[in-house]
């Protein structure tokens, strides 16, 4: 319980920092920046004591869980809780680490940034949402989470809000994402109308006892699974990714790359006892998809950011093919290993970018500083940067030693074992697979371009620099978590090739009452302890270590002949093959395809919104406005004329009469004695009469 | 033979003879006269019906107290006309019309 304590500290040290920064940080010295920087580093020491208790309990039923009530509504009870459990302490390690070498690279990459405090302040506010999904136990909480991290991303994409590109990136993200939570909503709605709760703790009730279940079940979890795709960046909903790069370089690393495009898969990872077979195989397809799609893109991308950001595309398919293959503890192994990879790839980009941008500056050339066409031989001038991405390189490739290669093996082969089980399903290994060798294939085509050869712009060679030491040890420091090791080490023993024995899969075990396995649908996790067995599924770890290796070496052979030797040219490739090209250089058309139906939609329906409202609305409005103005024309002649002429005539009729007895008042005596006389005679005829 | 009618008759001519004269005469010392007219009609009655008639007062009692407002009257009646005259420079009654206002 105490740890869970912790935990919440660790959660709302950065809300702190974030309100220090955004009032003071101007104000103290240097920013604040470390003001962030030291609090991240802090969560960092208190994940790590956390993560320590977990590893020396070695439980892997550990679970510590917090509820308090939250608001009541109408006699219906909102409880709020927190849980720590093994995935959360992995997630806490991965989210605060990653945070803390990225804050204390961005201070080097972000010098001299008019908004250099706000940014800081940004960043822990990120930190912040992103712990809240990672700590509630609540999916009302993980929805108020998500939002937050969701506008954080929106604000840090938008950082450089006076560049169009970056603002129109950032509205891009936040309503592709809108339009995913919009599903996770309904899912929510669904759940809390079918059972009543919000607690992850009271839906696993609830399914297990068939409250709810059935087709319900099924549109829950595809639902949710909905809400993964917009923030996980899975196809179709993957359009944001790549514009969001358009942030600044750390921002691509810490949160469209380690941990919020990851929250998706964190969020199929905490509702997967709700999956039934018919959503877990549309997870699967989905991932498997986006998996082998966002690698054809990234084949034949040119801006150094932009192949990153599909490959992370890439990637996060990955982990839901894991997912929705059943390889529960696969998708999460390789959320955290890909967080560590795959921000060290981007922050080695941020440093060749930083170092090109400064070249270009000095020599006047308005190159692209992005452009990996642009670049070749800096593996001279940047030896830190590039020995940290060849180790990045070498783990997104899945070559052996590194993570990457361990547990991109599990998830492959928690999909062949799935495919030997239901063999209609042949697709799933064939995406992973393919996958797996055109990312080698794009990565290294990357690394070739970008550190070998010569570079291309002369008359800037002299001015390339590596970047300070604030920005390269991060760098080595994510390059050290690329190491097999620290994933596979188990009570006793360490395992080069499969992380079956270590802590990891010991600690994370899917939960054992769900919805798949009521369809005797059982996790893939087994795959390890069948190994002696080699027809059944059990053998295929083997075959996938050893077909990955043969179709990773295939892409790097390749790869390596293309861009180094010469000997196969690419030219010629693209010319084969026009229509591929093409279509793999423009995005698949997906954008395009958007604004031809879904924006030009909407342009529609608002031209005709925009219709209605002139000549319907208007015209009603302005009908009436004529109305009221002709009645009020009556009204006005009515006015003047007869109330107008009642008072007037009445006044005039005062008038005349003040005129007729004025007649009377000569001031003549004489005449008023006549009427006297006058008045005497009256008097006295009537009294004779 | 004198009798109370033959009085009256003579008390009626001389009133409207001063009546006459108080609204048809322009001068304000002739419409003063007038009034002396007017008064005295009023005395020949009072002295006839004292004659004629018996009441607890003579109406010579009371002719003699209409002489004595008279001449009270005409002092200030007169006064009044010399003032108007010397504010006016006129005793022309058509023109002494500051009543009216």
């Amino acid at each position: 319980m105490t740890l869970l304590y912790l935990a919440i500290i660790i959660w709302l040290l950065p809300l702190l920092t974030f309100i220090i920064q955004i009032f003071f940080g101007n104000r103290l010295p240097r920013k604040g920046d470390w003001v962030v920087v030291g609090a991240m580093f802090i969560d960092l020491a208190l994940a790590l004591v956390i993560f320590g208790n977990v590893i020396y309990k070695y439980n892997p039923d550990f679970r510590a869980v917090l509820q308090f009530d939250w608001i009541s509504l109408g006699g219906q009870d909102f409880p709020l809780g927190f849980v720590l459990d093994n995935v959360t302490a992995v997630m806490l390690v991965v989210v605060t680490l990653v945070s803390a070498l990225i804050f204390l690279y961005s201070i080097g990459y972000m010098k001299g940034d008019p908004l250099y405090s706000r940014y800081f302040a940004y960043l822990s506010f990120f930190a912040f949402s992103m712990l809240g999904v990672v700590l509630f136990e609540n999916l009302f909480g993980i929805y108020i989470c998500w939002e937050l991290v969701g506008l954080s991303s929106y604000l840090l994409i938008g950082f450089w809000f006076e560049k169009d590109s970056a603002s129109d990136a950032g509205k891009k993200a936040f309503i592709t994402n809108r339009v995913g939570d919009f599903g996770m909503f309904l899912g929510m709605l669904i759940v809390f109308s079918a059972l009543g709760t919000f607690s992850l703790e009271g839906i696993k009730n609830g399914v297990e006892s068939g409250q709810l279940s059935g087709t319900l079940l099924t549109a829950a979890g595809i639902l949710f699974f909905m809400g993964a795709v917009g923030k996980s960046a899975q196809f179709p909903l993957h359009v944001w990714l790549p514009d969001a790069m358009e942030g600044p370089t750390p921002v691509s690393a810490l949160i469209h790359a380690a941990t919020m495009v990851a929250a998706g898969v964190y969020l199929i990872v905490r509702i997967v006892f709700m999956l039934t077979p018919v959503s877990t195989v549309v997870i699967a397809y989905i991932g498997g998809f986006t998996a082998f799609f966002a690698a054809t893109i990234a084949l034949t991308q040119n801006d150094i950011k932009r192949i990153l950001a599909y490959s992370t595309v890439s990637q996060l398919g990955y982990m839901m093919l894991a997912l929705g293959t059943g390889s529960y503890a696969a998708g999460l192994f390789h959320l955290m290993t890909h967080a560590f990879f795959k921000a060290l790839l981007f922050l080695g980009s941020g440093s060749i970018i930083y170092a090109m941008h400064h070249a270009l500056h000095a020599v006047n050339n308005d190159a692209d500083p992005q452009n990996i066409n642009n670049m070749g031989g800096l593996r001279r001038k940047m030896k830190v940067t590039f020995w940290t991405y060849l180790v990045a390189t070498l783990a997104i490739s899945g070559v052996p030693f590194t993570s990457g290669f361990i547990s991109k093996d599990a998830i492959l082969a928690g999909t062949l074992s799935f495919a030997g089980r239901y063999p209609q399903h042949f697709l799933l290994p064939f995406f992973g697979f393919a996958a797996a060798g055109i990312t080698a294939f794009y990565m290294f085509r990357l690394v070739f371009k970008t550190f070998f050869g010569e570079f291309k712009i002369s008359e800037a060679r002299e001015h390339i620099h590596e970047s300070g030491k604030i920005m390269t040890v991060p760098l080595v420091g994510f390059a050290v978590f690329c190491f097999f090791a620290f994933y596979t080490a188990g009570n006793n023993s360490i395992s080069l090739s499969s992380p079956g024995e270590g802590w990891f899969y010991d600690l994370i075990k899917p939960p054992e009452q769900t919805a798949m396995t009521a369809a005797e649908m059982p996790f893939s996790e087994e795959i390890y302890e069948q190994e002696e067995l080699p027809a059944e599924p059990g053998a295929s770890h083997s075959y996938a270590i050893f077909l990955s290796l043969l179709i990773v070496g295939a892409g790097i052979v390749v790869s390596y002949r293309t861009y180094i030797s010469k000997t196969i040219s690419a030219e010629t490739w693209a010319a084969m093959y026009p229509r591929l090209y093409r279509g793999m250089y423009n995005k698949w058309y997906i954008d395009e395809f958007y604004h031809a139906t879904v924006i030009k939609l909407i342009f529609v329906w608002s031209a005709l919104c925009r219709w209605f409202d002139n000549v319907i609305i208007d015209g009603i409005v302005n009908g009436s406005a004529r109305i009221t103005v002709i009645f009020s024309w009556f009204e006005g002649k009515f006015d003047n004329i007869v109330i107008d002429g009642i008072v007037n005539g009445i006044a005039n009729a005062t008038q005349i009469l003040g005129w007729f007895t004025r007649q009377f008042q000569t001031g003549r005596i004489q005449n008023y004695l006549v009427g006297f006389l006058i008045g005497i005679f009256v008097i006295i005829i009537f009294r004779m009469m | 033979m004198i009798t109370l009618d033959s009085c009256l008759i003579i008390g009626a001519a001389l009133f409207t003879l001063g009546f006459l004269a108080v609204l048809t005469k322009r001068n304000a010392i002739s419409v003063l006269m007038g009034v002396e007219l007017i008064l005295n009609a009023a005395n020949i009655n009072f002295v006839a019906f004292g004659f004629f008639r018996s009441y607890e007062i003579h109406g010579v009692l009371i002719a003699l107290f209409v002489i004595v407002i008279a001449v009270s009257e005409a002092a200030v009646a007169l006064a009044i006309v010399l003032n108007i005259y010397r504010n006016m420079r006129t005793v022309n009654l058509d023109e002494v019309d500051s009543l009216k206002k």
